[in-house]
């Protein structure tokens, strides 16, 4: 087939400007995704079944269990106020770091979309992004360290509101008894679940808690841990002492370790 | 332009909420920018939406009054016409020009009015393609003149400001490229289809091989 291509300037004019193009609405989607004015979302396995990972431009913003993707959509755009569509799956980069992180990989950097959310908040998630894999902390430990002592109740507020739960590993905050406590993916059976999963005895924890043994201390280092810390899982059967509380240990002449930093909760609410 | 004026007043004030505007607004002639320049859609889909991204960055450094004064059609021209030169030097490092790939890209349709006969389409398809081919075997610096100035419909002075050029020197820019084009289009007796990369200004048009 041959055209008549116009050979005039006005004519050629003319036809230049039919070569304009519409741009595929997914430029400008990810234009407003890049810029963090919009989200999208994509589903990974983990311990606790598939999750949805919501991200944008500035990090991950949500992870939560999947389910109907309408229904997390509207709740999504309800509680953070952004559009949100579903993608094939998350950029290599932030899959990657996700899966090295849920593997145990501490020093993986995740960046994190946490923007609309307190200091106090974001104070308390990034301590919990300390506690190793394996170990467990009470939230009065957290309240403690972000100079907090009394916030307790607080920090449990916080971790409950925690919006990428397993990227922050919220699981890993119990109560300062010893048990096991809430989880916002699932209740306490998802946490023993999660924390099995991360080679952690949940069984053997809450009955070391049940008798009452919060700390676990050496004789022969007179050196004071939380029960998890893995400087206390070290201590030999022949060693290793409990203590209900840190006072009792330091008046039995233990120092706290260095590692897991027990606190005090004496006089917390 | 007086949507660009009202819009650069509201992204001044407030560029998260302005910035979903300006996507809807731009996109398609940044993504034509970017495929006329390039010849390639994929290309140029990366190149636009990066355009997009650098132009939100860009606004979140400056202060206010700089982004209220901001001509949007010629500085966002000329965000997409640096991206689009840089990536077309990463294709160049990766494709030697002796390369067979497809080079040309007709793009996305325009949404048809569905007015237009079927034969009366194919044959604008056609001539879109031929031109689009054409455009590409002009030197990078007549095509980018001839992008911005009579596909995007730039002005003369926003030609020269988004590319920081002379008047002068993109009216005479703009002046060969139409008379290539012309000259180009003069000894095509047929639909071409380039059969590999930019071959070098002036080579006969013959070198291209016509399809049926």
């Amino acid at each position: 087939m041959t055209t008549t291509l116009p050979l005039s300037d006005d004519a050629l004019a003319a036809s230049l400007r039919d070569l304009r193009s519409a741009a595929p609405a997914s430029i400008g989607y990810g234009a407003l995704v890049e810029a963090g004015l919009a989200d999208r979302y994509a589903t990974i396995p983990t311990e606790l079944g598939a999750v949805f990972v919501a991200w944008n431009g500035r990090g991950v913003s949500w992870v939560t269990k999947a389910g109907e993707r309408d229904d997390f959509e509207l709740r999504f755009r309800v509680a953070v106020g952004r559009e949100i569509q579903p993608a094939e799956a998350l950029p290599n980069d932030l899959g990657q770091a996700i899966t090295r992180r849920l593997a145990g990989d501490r020093r993986v950097r995740i960046p994190l979309d946490l923007r609309g959310r307190t200091p106090f908040e974001v104070a308390v998630w990034t301590k919990a992004l300390e506690i190793p894999r394996g170990e467990v902390r009470p939230y009065g430990w957290i309240a403690a360290e972000i100079g907090k002592p009394k916030a307790v109740r607080a920090v449990g507020t916080a971790l409950a509101h925690n919006p990428v739960p397993l990227v922050v590993p919220c699981h890993r905050v119990v109560r300062s008894d010893g048990m096991i406590g809430q989880y916002s993916m699932g209740g306490p059976d998802a946490k023993r679940r999660i924390l099995a999963a991360e080679g952690l005895d949940t069984r053997w924890l809450e009955a070391e808690a049940a008798r009452g043994n919060r700390y676990t201390g050496s004789d022969t280092t007179h050196i004071v841990c939380h029960t998890t810390c893995r400087d206390a899982r070290r201590v030999t059967d022949r060693h290793r002492v409990h203590f209900p509380s840190l006072a009792a240990a330091a008046s039995a002449g233990y120092r706290p370790c260095k590692h897991c930093r027990p606190v005090s909760l004496a006089g917390v609410a | 332009m007086d949507t660009d004026v009202a819009l650069a007043i509201r992204l001044a004030g407030d560029v998260d909420a302005a910035f979903p505007t300006l996507v809807a607004e731009h996109s398609d002639r940044l993504y034509t920018i970017a495929l006329r320049l390039l010849g390639d859609g994929r290309d140029a889909e990366e190149v636009a939406q990066d355009a997009l991204v650098r132009a939100f960055r860009a606004m979140h450094e400056y202060p206010h009054e700089r982004i209220a004064e901001l001509r949007l059609r010629p500085w966002l021209a000329s965000i997409t016409v640096n991206l689009a030169r840089n990536r077309r030097r990463r294709i160049d490092d990766r494709q030697p020009p002796s390369s067979l790939e497809p080079m040309l890209d007709a793009g996305y349709d325009p949404p048809s009015d569905g007015a237009a006969a079927p034969a009366v389409t194919a044959a604008r398809r056609e001539t879109q393609r031929e031109l689009a081919a054409l455009l590409l075997r002009l030197t990078p610096a007549v095509r980018t003149a001839i992008v911005l100035r009579h596909i995007d419909g730039l002005s003369l002075a926003e030609t020269a400001q988004a590319l920081g050029r002379p008047e002068g020197t993109i009216k005479a820019q703009v002046f060969r490229g139409l008379r290539e084009l012309r000259a180009m289009l003069e000894v095509a007796p047929e639909p071409l289809v380039p059969i590999h990369a930019p071959a070098s200004a002036g080579q006969p048009l013959r070198a291209l091989e016509a399809v049926r």
